[in-house]
């Protein structure tokens, strides 16, 4: 993985996957190193993501890092109508790793094609942003003891999700029944289902979300936008069939866990925070150990 | 109709490449693939011709020029069934049918609006992929969204 850019889930084998989980293993239980000193991490954000960019920014400062960039393109010359190629360029001389998150669906494959240093993609538009898929990963083995042979569960938009799209994809290394739940509108597409299909993995489609709760060992939860469905009346119906509350919980396994890529909206019904089985607030600190081990490893330092 | 008479129709060569067997409709797509629209050869076309097989064809003969194999299948895109004749002294010397390649560079526009390549001078690259029902898709390398036969746009 040293010195290869991270831009899709897929330009990772099983073996990588589970390098990086066991890497992030490590740095959890001991964040803090000066693993980093002397190197310079860039973070370009050409679109706003506080959550994101604070996690990879802790990740590398608590390695003792330096990062330089910037969290919107309101004050650089991206504004002055600089192509990516060129910020991208210019970037590159100053640092030895550059993260960026993009509007653009595709940007990050293109900025790797033309940096001399590695890129790693933290969103491109609607396409993909494959460190939410290793910390999903990570937390599932986390929570379960393993990834293989699990009933994982989708809940709510899984036709636009994309952090769905990638999970589910890299599940299909892991011998995973797939139980999904959504609106008919926003079925899982055909595209994503072919993996399943080709993995020779089993899946299941269900618009009601309590006959799943008691086969579940995770239930990804996410979020169902209004602007997704063309006529509001629809929304207006589907709308409540999907949030989760409390009292839904009751049958679920012991061992299940929610999983939430967050921001939540009202999915997730505040009574369920307290439930044991919640794991979306330490899903996201996981994200801190997981950026750790996978710029560790494409520097050569792990 | 003899051979002689539809010979007529579009002239001999003696030396250079016959595409024949093109939909009518696509041969001006062909001829803009293969960058023919600017090329100093004698470059004589012809659309709507009856075709045993097809009903209507479309065909193209270009002088003093021969194709790569991987060029000439860029129009099989738009021309799946196209055989190309090769022609040296008024001789078929070589006849071969194109085939889809596996990867398609740069003819093709993707579908999606918010595509890098639609936003940067970019150049378009596609693998070529199948769905379930046997429908040819091109997969983009950059957004991974997927454009389908319908929806090809040609640089
Ligand atoms: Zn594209």
């Amino acid at each position: 993985m040293k010195n290869r850019s991270l831009v899709s889930i897929s330009d990772y084998s099983k073996e990588e996957i589970i390098k990086i989980l066991d890497l992030a293993e490590d740095f959890e239980k001991q964040p803090r190193q000066e693993l980093l000193k002397g190197k310079v991490i860039a973070s370009l954000f050409f679109e706003p993501s506080t959550r994101t960019r604070l996690s990879f920014e802790s990740a590398v400062q608590q390695l003792g890092g330096s990062i330089i960039g910037f969290s919107s393109t309101a004050t650089t010359s991206v504004q002055k109508g600089e192509t990516l190629k060129d910020t991208i360029l210019t970037v590159s001389n100053y640092s030895d790793l550059i993260v960026m998150r993009h509007p653009v669906d595709g940007s990050a494959r293109y900025a790797s094609e033309v940096a001399p240093v590695p890129i790693i993609n933290a969103g491109d538009g609607a396409n993909q942003h494959p460190t939410q898929c290793l910390l999903d990963l990570y937390s599932i083995r986390k929570t379960q003891g393993t990834l293989d042979n699990l009933d994982i569960t989708f809940i709510g938009d899984l036709k636009y999700g994309r952090t769905v799209h990638s999970l589910v994809i890299a599940l299909c290394h892991f011998n995973t029944r797939f139980h999904l739940v959504s609106p008919v509108e926003l079925k899982l597409p055909s595209a994503v289902k072919r993996h399943i299909k080709e993995a020779n993995l089993r899946y299941e489609q269900y618009t009601d979300l309590a006959d799943v709760i008691p086969t579940s060992d995770i239930i990804y939860m996410t979020r169902i936008q209004r602007e997704r469905f063309p006529d509001p009346l629809d929304y207006e119906k589907v709308k409540n069939s999907y949030i989760l509350q409390n009292d839904a919980l009751e049958h679920a396994k012991q061992n299940m866990r929610i999983l939430h890529p967050l921001p939540r909206v009202n999915e997730i019904s505040v009574d369920v925070d307290n439930n044991p089985m919640a794991y979306y607030f330490q899903q996201a600190l996981n994200g801190v150990y997981v950026r750790q081990a996978i710029v560790s490893s494409i520097l050569g330092l792990k | 109709m003899n051979d002689k008479r539809k010979e007529l129709i579009v002239s001999a060569i003696s030396n250079g490449t016959v595409i024949d067997h093109i939909p009518s409709e696509n041969v001006f797509k062909v001829i803009k693939i293969l960058g023919l629209d600017k090329t100093g050869k004698q470059v004589y076309f012809g659309t709507n011709l009856d075709s045993k097989k097809y009903g209507k064809k479309g065909i193209i003969k270009i002088s003093d020029t021969y194709f790569a194999i991987e060029e000439i299948n860029k129009i099989a895109l738009v021309a799946p069934s196209a055989t190309l004749i090769e022609i040296r002294d008024y001789e078929v010397t070589r006849k071969t049918n194109v085939s889809i390649p596996a990867r398609i560079e740069k003819i093709v526009k993707c579908f999606n609006p918010n595509c890098i390549t639609n936003k940067e001078e970019v150049s378009t690259k596609f693998s070529v992929i199948y769905d379930e029902n046997g429908l040819m898709k091109l997969s983009c390398h950059y957004c991974e969204k997927n454009t389908s036969k319908d929806n090809l746009i040609f640089i």
